[in-house]
């Protein structure tokens, strides 16, 4: 399979050469076998720097083929500089059909966010992971970390947990909150807010994540139990917001903070920029209609 | 009015289109071409070859001026295009012994076969500015041995000849590739090697640094320092001979280590290693003191320092994985910090809750 002829004829299609993409393809085979297990691949170093989604960018590269259509978001945003960045680079090494339209899309490479729109069966959700060690900063030792999961040895997480509540009367990890994968392994979301846990659980979508600069890849398949950890007295919740999205009304969705001015005025918007800007085609509006773009 | 930022696509352009003008600089002043930079800033070309892993002088040379400079950023280049090229075979183990040297000294021996030879160091410089460099002119030509010298055996092997340094295996077995399986820990001392020869020398200088202020001492003696060309060879199948590809150059360092024996074995001095692309002894003797700081396990010392902890010096050792991720903390994180936000007021909201009923109440 080679590049259509044109500008960057001398790279395979979607950069990565066909044994590489063949040894990260066994890897996601692997993982999908093993939900929630890290499973170690050969990370090659791509072009654009490590920490950037380069773990992402590599399984979008190997499991892509010239009919998908890709959609890239990052902090739930089409239009965020690094999302337009990895969106152009496919497009111009694969030629892919790219959209914003998430239930238009058969990849959905994400950094931060799940969207909101439920996925389909059909769909892959390729997640960056800039840490995927769940335990790494409760031990930051891989050989140990390593025997913790092997030996299911999960009682520091529910320590860490419990001195939150101690400290703060809660827990106090508000993203990247550990999940539990079937009762197994327990696995990093990704620097996803906790907001988002719910949406993995039994999901009809493939979800892959992937850590270049880590060497590591894991999985859930479709319909995988993901349960974040909790404690029967402390059971786990969800941010809310006060206010819906001041631009297309929307309520139970995640929102970022606008600054306005410097008197502390503010507004909260859509995260995801896809679920707002349709939202709005349909004639939905927020109490600042009509400002958006 | 909120207006959402859109436009990344041509922010990004625009900022690709001002680097390039910057990168420039004022067209007043002639342009560099990348033959210069090879030819005469060499060492820098060589830094970029050596923690880029990749030997092509012209490519690192380009690098370095397609990055305006940036060591970090041309080895970055360099790495991202070396992946891309398929792989046909691992070459044999180079014969260090057989360099064409250009210079070569020991710290252990006022003499020894093949003698002293200075080369073009630094070392004896005296580092006062010569303004005279800007100025252009030729400088003279430079002094040429007449005949080869004799052979220039290396220091370690006159040791292990008598048996006073433990031996150095005999180069055969398969070779790890840290570029091509998942690093798993603890790894082989074939692939900590290939880890620490891509590494990046300052942090390497650092970590060697800190052995010898007591941070895992060593006792270090430089055997040996070598730098010249070797033939880079390849068995072919096909062919009765290995088939020569070329010649490569390279820093060596032997470094000598306190001896180590046992009731049953007598006592040897240890090796520490370090091999580098090109001119960089800095790199190298920084390279053989981690090299020997990481075998502490196998010797059975004591691990209490950073220099020793394998985990913690190769994970952290690669300089363009380090800048990704430093770096990427510029990236936006607005989501997770927006669960932060809510979670801190929150809290702060139920502590002036707390003290407004407490307040009342008194």
């Amino acid at each position: 399979m080679n590049a259509p002829t044109g500008s960057i004829a001398s790279y395979n299609f979607a950069y990565l050469d066909e044994q590489t993409k063949r040894m990260i393809r066994r890897a996601i085979l692997k993982a999908i076998a093993i939900p929630g297990y890290q499973v170690p691949f050969a990370s090659r170093e791509m072009p654009m720097p490590y920490g950037w989604g380069t773990g992402g960018v590599q399984v979008t590269a190997a499991i892509i083929g010239p009919h998908d259509v890709l959609k890239v978001i990052d902090q739930g945003a089409d239009d965020t500089t690094n999302a337009v960045s990895i969106r152009a680079f496919f497009q111009k090494v694969a030629n892919v059909a790219v959209t914003t339209r998430t239930d238009e899309a058969t990849i959905i490479q994400t950094r931060h966010r799940i969207p909101e729109q439920p996925l389909k069966a059909g769909q892959t959700l390729v997640y960056q992971v800039p840490i995927p060690e769940p335990l790494r900063f409760l031990e930051p030792r891989e050989t140990e970390t390593r025997k913790m999961h092997a030996l299911e040895e999960y009682g520091l997480m529910h320590v860490k947990l419990y001195e939150d509540i101690a400290t703060h009367g809660r827990i106090a990890t508000t993203y990247a909150y550990p999940v539990k994968v079937e009762g197994r392994y327990v696995m990093d979301p990704s620097p996803t807010p906790k907001f988002d846990n719910p949406k993995m659980h039994m999901s009809p979508a493939l979800q892959l994540f992937g850590a270049g600069r880590e060497k590591r890849i894991y999985a859930l398949p479709p319909f995988t139990r993901v349960e974040s950890l909790d404690f029967d007295d402390h059971p786990f919740t969800v941010q809310t917001f006060d206010k819906p999205c001041a631009l297309c009304g929307a309520e139970g969705v995640y929102l970022d903070e606008v600054i306005l001015d410097d008197r502390g005025g503010h507004m909260f918007v859509c995260s995801d920029t896809d679920h707002c800007e349709s939202r709005q085609g349909d004639g939905h509006r927020g109490q600042q209609e009509g400002t958006f773009r | 009015m909120y207006v959402a930022v859109k436009g990344g696509e041509a922010a990004i352009r625009n900022a690709h289109r001002l680097l390039a003008d910057r990168r420039r600089g004022d067209p007043a002043v002639p342009a560099l071409h990348p033959s210069q930079i090879v030819e005469q800033l060499a060492l820098g070309v060589d830094r970029v070859m050596a923690e880029g892993a990749l030997y092509d002088r012209d490519l690192a040379g380009l690098a370095l001026m397609q990055a305006r400079g940036d060591m970090i950023e041309a080895i970055f280049l360099v790495r991202a295009y070396r992946t891309t090229l398929p792989r046909f075979g691992y070459s044999l183990p180079v014969d260090t012994g057989a360099m064409q040297i250009e210079r070569r000294i020991s710290a252990t021996f006022k003499d020894l076969p093949g003698g002293q030879v200075l080369g073009p160091t630094f070392d004896y410089t005296h580092r006062l500015l010569e303004p005279e460099l800007a100025e252009g002119g030729e400088p003279p030509a430079p002094e040429r041995r007449e005949v080869a010298a004799e052979a220039s055996p290396r220091v370690t092997d006159l040791l292990g000849h008598d048996g006073l340094i433990e031996p150095d295996g005999n180069g055969d077995g398969e070779v790890t590739d840290i570029t091509r399986t998942p690093m798993e820990f603890p790894l082989p001392r074939d692939g900590r090697l290939q880890a620490l020869a891509r590494g990046d020398e300052g942090f390497l200088l650092a970590l060697a640094y800190s052995t010898q202020r007591g941070y895992a001492r060593s006792h270090p003696f430089v055997g040996e320092i070598r730098i010249g060309e070797v033939e880079i060879e390849l068995d072919v199948p096909e062919l009765p001979f290995p088939a020569p590809l070329g010649r490569v150059r390279l820093t060596e360092c032997q470094m000598v280590n306190q001896f180590k024996g046992s009731a049953k074995a007598p006592p040897q001095f240890t090796r520490g290693y370090g091999l580098v692309f090109g001119q960089s002894e800095r790199k190298a003797m920084a390279m053989a003191l981690c090299d020997r700081a990481l075998r502490a396990g196998e010797f059975g010392e004591d691990i209490v320092a950073p220099a020793q902890d394998e985990e913690f010096v190769i994970s952290h050792s690669d300089n363009v994985q380090a800048t990704g991720f430093v770096e990427h903390l510029k990236l936006p994180h607005y989501v997770d910090f927006q669960a932060e936000l809510d979670l801190v007021r929150r809290m702060r909201a139920e502590q002036q809750e707390a003290t407004d009923i407490k307040e009342a109440a008194e």
